[in-house]
């Protein structure tokens, strides 16, 4: 797992902390620390969870496992501009795999990574609610409906600066 | 004590409450197969996530079936273990299993002594169907100086999680992500060496398959044998004479001395010399160190620190290397017996022989795998030539002997070389867990009163228990010594010795549950502690049956200090014998 070197600052290893001593430092509330973690920094680096492991005083591979096996917890910052593409039963069978493809052709990422300039984050989700304008892709708040692979490109050169 | 009566494959039993199916059964004499449970019970471990499944058996009125291994039986339980239903369940979780397993079982380090295999020929397994539909994972390999790690071979049976983490409290291996790709594996998946791994190899010993597996140095051995150039020596350490034979099939506790020797000569070493001469140099150096910290200590002198730790193991030394870095000024500064033993074969021996250092190969057999990280250590080198060059498992030595055609039950009891070869009772007792304080005890005891001892065999420091504790009277002085084997106990008495809470002038520290004996290059016990015992028992049969049982009684090692080495810590004892301990604790964060 590669992953950007970070050096976390005083401030952000004292948030850690006092996140994990409202749980107590209890090993057994892991999953919910790294739940309030994650909703701090957006994502959990390696560095994050090194810091959670002395706390609960449990090993970094310990965490690290955890961190793995669920896929609500990601390692990875998501992008300036994150997208979701709605994979769900009325998005899929109106060609949402087609553009998710395109998503991955044009940013040279897969799904769940960030492009290298931070820019984009590409992710599915199931369902928004919205099936009448299925396919649904969703970039930071703003809903896009019936997207065609087409319409992909230029979706994207709205947030090029 | 409240029993519950259940009829297995319609036998009836009586077992007590909390008893799982699986050891009821056993108690019938069934035995139902299971892969990813085990138990030591000397441990007080058992691994049983009921992960496999193979264990499976038919509970009457349960709908599904039932993981043995991990069910407690219940008043009037009706279980069948050989129902169709069963045997097919069974035969098609092992399919899974395999499914994505790599099949290159003919070139698999493990073959032959692998459970996956002997489960696959158990279940009579011919083919493995869906296996287009599988994931094979594809992790990179991994090696460390001591263990390889194979990923894609990994089941998830998480023993070596149970081992690195519950009994040697190491933390360096964790069940990493999910599904197909599901492994065990060290933090951020870095390569062993980035993780805090000890190299106790107790991981290895326990792994069903090879996923982990010990570094191969037998070919570079064979290698510089067959040099005309070289002189190859060879060390033996105490614990391999009393476990070699059960790889011939010999029972458990059979003790192998001579047969190895002779076997070792026939493959081709110089010398066939004994890791047990330098045991007894480490007894006079670490004992001299001992009384000397201890009188300095009693005379009142602050910049004494007290306990002393033996510092024989190098599993120990790399957890304290990175779990006790406050501490490091604390163990013995003596090397390790392998350790000193290269480098008197380097230097006194070399002189001996009128050769360069360069033109002396050392191979140890060790019961060990931390040792081969050991002998690569950059201060146990000179100019980049190693004190010991290459350090082989006792199952690579058995590996050995069968390659070269040996027939090792038929050999004849042959006898060490001469001058390292000689060896005391004290060194014999290294191999368990006691041993080492106890062969300090009885050269400390005479140095420091004069007085020839009453009794050699202290039993008090003997025995199984994770912890142990004793009190010596040193003629008036009362020398407590504290005892720990297997790493999760040393941390408990590091950690109360930190906090002023445990009091001992001595403690001893082997890193394998049982001491060297149970040591990660070992035979492979599968758990069953008996056999450990039985290893044990013949270590100290060995030592009663010696003609000399005190380190500073063996005429060799009185030579090398009259004709080398001076006195126990002179300059030059102290340049060859004894090592200083770096920090390895990662500059992460600190608390």
């Amino acid at each position: 797992m590669s992953h950007i070197k970070l050096e976390l600052k005083p401030e952000q290893v004292a948030k850690i902390k006092e996140i994990c001593k409202s749980f107590n430092n209890d090993p057994g509330e892991l999953i919910n620390v790294l739940h309030k973690t994650q909703e701090t920094f957006g994502y959990l680096p390696a560095e994050v969870q090194e810091v959670v492991a002395v706390e609960l005083n449990i090993s970094v591979a310990k965490v690290y496992g955890v961190v793995t096996f669920y896929s609500f917890f990601t390692m990875i910052p998501k992008g300036k501009h994150p997208i979701s593409i709605c994979t769900g039963t009325a998005c899929y069978v109106r060609g949402a795999e087609k553009v998710l493809d395109e998503f991955k052709r044009i940013l040279n990422v897969k799904v769940g990574e960030t492009t290298p300039d931070g820019k984009f984050s590409l992710n599915c989700l199931r369902c928004v609610g919205a099936c009448g304008l299925a396919p649904v892709v969703l970039i930071g708040e703003k809903v896009y409906g019936r997207v065609s692979p087409d319409g992909v490109k230029n979706i994207i050169k709205e947030y090029e600066e | 004590m409240e029993t519950v009566k259940l009829t297995i494959d319609n036998k009836q039993v009586e077992v007590p409450k909390g008893t799982t199916i699986y050891k009821a059964a056993r108690k019938l004499g069934i035995d139902i197969p299971v892969l990813c449970y085990m138990e030591l019970h000397d441990l007080g471990v058992e691994n049983k996530p009921a992960g496999c499944r193979i264990c499976v058996v038919e509970v009457e009125g349960r709908r599904n079936l039932a993981p043995s291994c991990a069910t407690e039986c219940a008043e009037g339980m009706v279980v069948k273990t050989h129902t169709t239903r069963v045997i097919n369940a069974r035969r098609t979780v092992m399919e899974l299993i395999l499914s994505d397993h790599p099949k290159d079982c003919l070139t698999c380090p493990k073959s032959g002594r692998c459970d996956l295999q002997d489960m696959a020929v158990k279940l009579g397994i011919r083919e493995i169907p869906g296996q287009e539909y599988a994931e094979m994972s594809t992790y990179k390999k991994d090696f460390s100086p001591s263990i390889i790690r194979d990923v894609d071979k990994c089941i998830m049976c998480r023993r070596c999680e149970t081992m690195c983490n519950e009994v040697q409290t190491v933390g360096a291996l964790s069940a990493v992500n999910r599904g197909f790709m599901a492994v065990v594996a060290p933090a951020f998946e870095q390569d062993l060496e980035k993780s805090p791994c000890t190299y106790c190899g107790q991981c290895v010993a326990v792994c069903p398959t090879g996923a982990l597996t010990e570094v191969d140095h037998t070919t570079k051995a064979i290698r510089a044998i067959a040099d005309p150039t070289k002189t190859v020596l060879v060390q033996t350490a105490p614990a391999v004479r009393a476990a070699l034979g059960e790889e011939f099939g010999m029972k458990p506790g059979t003790l192998v001395t001579g047969k190895m020797v002779a076997a070792l000569r026939q493959i081709g070493f110089d010398y066939v010399f004994d890791t047990d001469f330098a045991a007894d140099l480490t007894i006079m150096e670490e004992g001299t160190e001992l009384l000397d910290r201890l009188t300095r200590f009693l005379s009142g002198d602050k910049n004494v620190k007290l306990p002393i730790l033996t510092s024989c193991c190098p599993g120990w030394v790399n957890f304290f290397e990175h779990n006790f870095t406050d501490m490091l000024e604390v163990p013995s500064s003596a090397k390790s017996p392998q350790q000193m033993f290269g480098a008197i074969a380097k230097s006194y021996f070399a002189e001996k022989l009128g050769k360069k250092r360069e033109d002396l190969v050392v191979v140890s057999v060790m019961p060990c795998l931390a040792k081969k990280y050991e002998c690569q250590r950059d201060e146990f080198k000179v100019d980049g030539n190693p004190d010991v060059d290459f350090s082989i498992s006792t199952r690579e030595l058995a590996h050995l002997i069968k390659e070269f055609n040996i027939n090792f039950e038929e050999l004849p009891d042959e006898d060490f070389d001469r001058p390292l070869g000689e060896s005391t009772g004290a060194a014999v007792i290294f191999g368990a867990t006691g041993g080492v304080i106890e062969a300090a005890v009885r050269t400390a005891y005479e140095v420091y009163t004069g007085k020839p001892l009453p009794k050699i065999d202290f039993t008090e420091l003997r025995g199984m228990e994770g912890i142990r504790s004793a009190t010596i009277d040193f003629n008036g002085l009362p020398m407590n010594i504290g005892i720990a084997h297997g790493l999760g106990n040393a941390r408990k008495l590091l950690e109360d010795v930190r906090s002023g809470k445990a009091n001992y002038h001595a403690i001893e520290v082997m890193a394998c549950p049982g001491g060297c004996i149970g040591g990660g290059g070992q035979p492979l016990h599968h758990g069953n502690s008996a056999i450990i015992k039985a290893r044990m028992e013949a270590i100290y049969r060995e030592d009663a049956g010696k003609p000399i049982r005190k380190s500073h009684e063996n005429p060799y090692i009185v030579k090398l200090y009259e004709e080398f080495l001076g006195k126990p810590m002179s300059e030059k004892a102290h340049h060859l014998l004894h090592t200083h301990y770096f920090s390895k604790k990662k500059d992460i964060y600190i608390k």
